[in-house]
């Protein structure tokens, strides 16, 4: 009610004027300036939308501008390798356990396969940050050898820290829970102890990225592996139910995220491609204990055979191409080893490289 | 400021338990924010590889501690599940104090206390907010709330607990405030990495970096329909711009049964009327619209102990004090006892109307998989409050709160949604962190079964016309590859299949025929245990070609397929 006297106001005025207005007969023009400045503003938001509207216009026409077909390639091989002085140095080193050598097996076996391809010193100069990849991929203990063994993962690490690396990153992009994978692998603790830097594969870590192989195009890539000076490939050697035998090539699944389950229908020439696209500067194959049926994933220790064997080498094909022989396949049953080897990325016939067993 | 009024100044020791109180409600907020973030298993790097993977915190104590939780679930079991027996402690600290859970200690409240302070309009403030203050009778409903609940859980169902605070802000913060934080963060700072400038990258990768370590975890989480539950929370927190704490004052059933033993509390208000000259200052700063001002009587069961009135008071008519004479004051709540019974009696009601819809004794969903280690369907209703804890610790974002996949009685109780998320084969954490034993606390061997059978929650089954191996003559077992048991519940035949070339013949002939080997997977009902691995790896992306049904879970004895697994003679 207190309102009443005020609304009433403005309407006796509005009265009085449009009484004006009848007496005169015309309508009261607004001024040159406000109908200017009224002009100008619908003119300015005309030209605006128009502008905005040009900038973000979609024609409907096909994205035309096909990309390089050229599969990419991240290159972290050390550079002019053949040609080094180093001619009696192994290609293909394989470090087994002698008669009467006691526990722990593993960081003297991956120092003398490591010291027989050249020693870390020639993989590794100062002040380089080192990427390890092992295998982390299955919530399962080291006894099951589905995963990389910590012990080998933590010899490395060491090399590399010993051979003058500022950093080194470890990290795999897992196939269950990952903390629970980082966890219960034993890598983790073993990674933190020797100062080296974990990388779980959380969704930022992850980046669409061009590959450009047979089947595989683009995918979202676990950028933290890519990251490096360096980057050794620490696969372990295991059956596999439809790959049959997986080790260094196959371990590059672990680069990718995004739904990988669809790799499996060409899974050869996926492995192939992502080898293609990873040359990494060293592969040690982990052999200390091998997973011998019911790969990948496994689960039961009675599955698993103990080898106490490392191979390490440059030529990721080689690698797999003898690890196979570890679980009593043959390269001519893994047409990746044959993509592989056809790619010129390694050599299958690893018996041709100068083969060193220490 | 000067006081309005004869000015006189509280006192000390209440100005100083203002601002105590104040502290107490930060801190517990923080303390149920910090164990909500924490119900989430984060590994760590000290941890030897085969220590048994258990949260560090009693994440769960909020709901420990909660008596409105323990009373519907000794009404449904007839017993006090472990650690709810620390709510005999809260009930005590009522005893003493009154509803001070609800003033001082309740992260719910703190919150509604925040947005009572913070969202009502200038329409809120002055004559109209000790207008919204004053004492209605529609706070009554919370009593009838908790009356509906409490017999409901005598007729079995533990359906109350979507009405509990604790409850409530643990489904509605842990599965859609934060998981949508983490989804506008991601995007706003992934965002800013594509910036081309160094820093700003690196800043925000290790922005992010922090958070998902601190707050988030590695992945984004996605819950089942949550939208609903969010709904609900904003709808009840923007009720404070009309009513502060419309919540706390009108529908929270803990509340309601603080309410009825603060009546026998021993600390309480007392009032010199004959000073009041009707400022109103006590009432527009009152929290539970309990009638501190003078002239009408206390009404003790409504008050939140916030000890606002007092401080507010410049004509020192209020005091709180030990014993305190009763003159002025209403113990019992004010409740109409028709509406009361029928309310109560709605609950007892409520059970068996949901319960003729098909969805417990006929017709259970197929699709309504429990968590390991559930206890059997009828059980679980009696135990499940639909806290969320499950669904929020949950590693892989499997467990998911239904909509109506176990019917209107199961409306927030955890399901299994495999094709988001699989049950972790070595986890038990949902058994850990449930409060009420509708998820029974197994250990890894009893869940994997070292030595006896292991804990089954449904069984997969393939649809031939969508598996690539079976209908597409294409390879894959990702299934096979996943299945984690030993020996594996999927076993793959080796076969020869015709295939026709993808080309047709040079006349315009059919196609050629080819021969391809493939491995075609299958499952062995009596090894599955339902774990839903192989549907989430599936590679058929809409509609996976190999699924997960709750039949064969080891909970039940009716919902089953296997002749051996059969035993009528046990209910259930």
């Amino acid at each position: 009610m207190r309102d009443a006297p005020r609304n009433g106001a403005p309407m006796s005025d509005e009265t009085t004027t449009a009484a004006r207005d009848a007496r005169t007969g015309m309508f009261e023009k607004p001024s040159r300036r406000d109908m200017i400045k009224r002009i100008g503003q619908a003119a300015g938001v005309l030209a605006g939308t128009a502008v905005l509207g040009r900038l973000v216009w979609d024609r409907g026409s096909v994205g035309a501008t096909a990309a390089a077909a050229k599969p990419q390639v991240r290159d972290f091989r050390v550079a002019g390798d053949a040609d080094k002085a180093s001619q009696d140095l192994a290609e293909l080193a394989i470090a087994r356990a002698k008669a009467g050598e006691h526990e722990p097996f593993a960081a003297s076996l991956v120092r003398r396969a490591v010291d027989a391809v050249g020693g870390m010193k020639r993989f590794v100069s100062r002040g380089d940050i080192v990427v390890i990849k092992p295998n982390i991929g299955w919530d399962r203990l080291p006894i099951h050898a589905a995963n990389t063994n910590p012990d080998v993962v933590g010899a490395i690490i060491q090399l590399a820290f010993d051979a003058g690396a500022k950093k080194v990153v470890v990290a795999d992009g897992s196939c269950n829970d990952p903390h629970r994978c980082y966890q219960r692998s034993g890598i983790w603790r073993k990674a933190y102890d020797l100062g080296a830097e974990v990388v779980l594969p959380a969704d930022h870590h992850f980046r669409t990225t061009r590959i450009r192989g047979e089947v595989l195009n683009e995918w979202p890539i676990f950028t933290t592996l890519l990251d490096a000076h360096k980057v050794i490939n620490v696969p372990v050697a295991k059956h596999h139910n439809l790959a049959k035998y997986t080790g260094g090539m196959k371990n590059w699944y672990g680069i990718l995220g995004g739904r990988r389950n669809r790799l499996h229908q060409n899974i050869d020439v996926s492995i192939a491609d992502l080898a293609t696209f990873m040359r990494p500067t060293l592969v040690v194959v982990d052999a200390i204990r091998v997973l011998m049926r019911n790969g990948p994933q496994g689960g039961n220790i009675d599955d698993t055979k103990v080898m106490n064997t490392i191979v390490a080498t440059t030529d990721q094909v080689a690698a797999d191409a003898f690890g196979a022989t570890l679980i009593g396949q043959h390269r001519d049953n893994l047409p990746y080893l044959k993509i592989g080897h056809e790619r010129g990325l390694g050599t299958m016939l690893w018996e041709s490289l100068r083969v060193r067993e220490v | 400021m000067k006081r309005p009024g004869s000015g006189i100044a509280a006192r000390k020791a209440v100005r100083l338990l203002k601002w105590a109180r104040r502290g107490s409600q930060v801190f517990f907020f923080a303390l149920f924010l910090f164990f909500l973030v924490q119900t989430g298993f984060r590994g760590s790097f000290a941890a030897s590889s085969d220590a048994p993977v258990r949260l560090a915190w009693p994440v769960e104590a909020f709901l420990l501690a909660d008596p409105f939780v323990s009373s519907i679930t000794m009404l449904s079991t007839r017993t006090v599940y472990r650690g709810l027996l620390w709510s005999v402690g809260l009930i005590a600290i009522t005893l003493l104090f009154g509803r001070v859970f609800c003033g001082w200690i309740c992260p719910f409240g703190a919150l509604h206390h925040f947005f009572g302070w913070i969202l009502p309009s200038r329409r809120g403030r002055g004559a109209a907010r000790v207008y919204a203050n004053k004492t209605r009778t529609w706070q009554r409903a919370k009593y009838y709330i908790l009356g509906f609940s409490l017999l409901a859980a005598v007729a079995g169902s533990a359906i109350g607990g979507l009405f509990d605070p604790i409850c409530i802000a643990v489904r509605s913060i842990g599965l859609g405030v934060l998981p949508g934080m983490q989804y506008i963060t991601h995007r706003a700072l992934g965002a800013v990495e594509n910036v081309p400038a160094r820093t700003m990258q690196s800043a925000a990768d290790h922005t992010q970096d922090a958070l998902a370590q601190a707050v988030w975890g590695s992945h984004q989480f996605y819950f089942h329909q949550v939208w609903l539950i969010v709904f609900l929370l904003v709808a009840v927190v923007f009720a404070n711009r009309y009513i502060p704490r419309f919540w706390c004052r009108v529908l929270c059933p803990l509340g309601a049964l603080l309410g009825v033993f603060s009546r026998f509390s021993l600390f309480g208000m007392e009032k010199n009327h004959a000073k009041c000259t009707d400022c109103n200052l006590c009432l527009s700063h009152c929290q539970g619209a309990d009638s501190p001002q003078g002239g009408v009587k206390w009404r003790q069961d409504e008050c939140h102990m916030c000890l606002n009135c007092e401080n507010a008071c410049p004509e020192d008519v209020i005091k709180f004090r030990f014993l305190p004479n009763r003159k002025s004051t209403i113990t019992k709540p004010d409740l109409q006892r028709r509406t009361l019974l029928a309310t109560t009696a709605a609950g007892a009601a409520f059970v068996p109307a949901a319960r003729i819809a098909d969805s417990l004794d006929v017709n259970y969903h197929s699709r309504a998989i429990r968590p390991p280690g559930a206890v059997d369907e009828r059980a679980f209703l009696e135990r499940c409050i639909r806290c969320a804890e499950c669904m929020k610790v949950c590693p892989n974002n499997a467990l998911h709160p239904a909509m109506f996949e176990s019917g209107i009685e199961g409306l927030w109780t955890p399901i299994l949604i495999p094709r988001i998320g699989y049950c972790e084969h070595s986890c038990v954490l949902c058994g850990q962190v449930c409060p009420t034993g509708a998820i029974a606390k197994i250990t890894e061997k009893e869940k994997l079964g070292q030595g006896a059978a292991p804990v089954k929650i449904g069984t997969a089954f393939y649809d031939h016309g969508r598996c690539l191996p079976w209908a597409m003559q294409t390879p894959c077992i990702v299934c096979e590859e996943f299945c984690p048991t030993s020996p594996k519940a999927i076993w793959v035949e080796e076969v020869e299949a015709p295939v026709r070339e993808k080309v047709p013949g040079p006349n315009g002939e059919q196609p050629a025929m080819k021969t391809v080997k493939l491995q075609r997977p299958h499952v062995d009902p009596s090894l599955c245990i339902g774990c839903g691995a192989c549907e989430k790896v599936c590679p058929v992306q809409d509609q996976p070609a190999v699924y997960v049904t709750s039949v064969g879970e080891s909970r039940s004895k009716s919902n089953v397929i296997l002749l051996e697994n059969t035993n009528y003679n046990e209910k259930g």
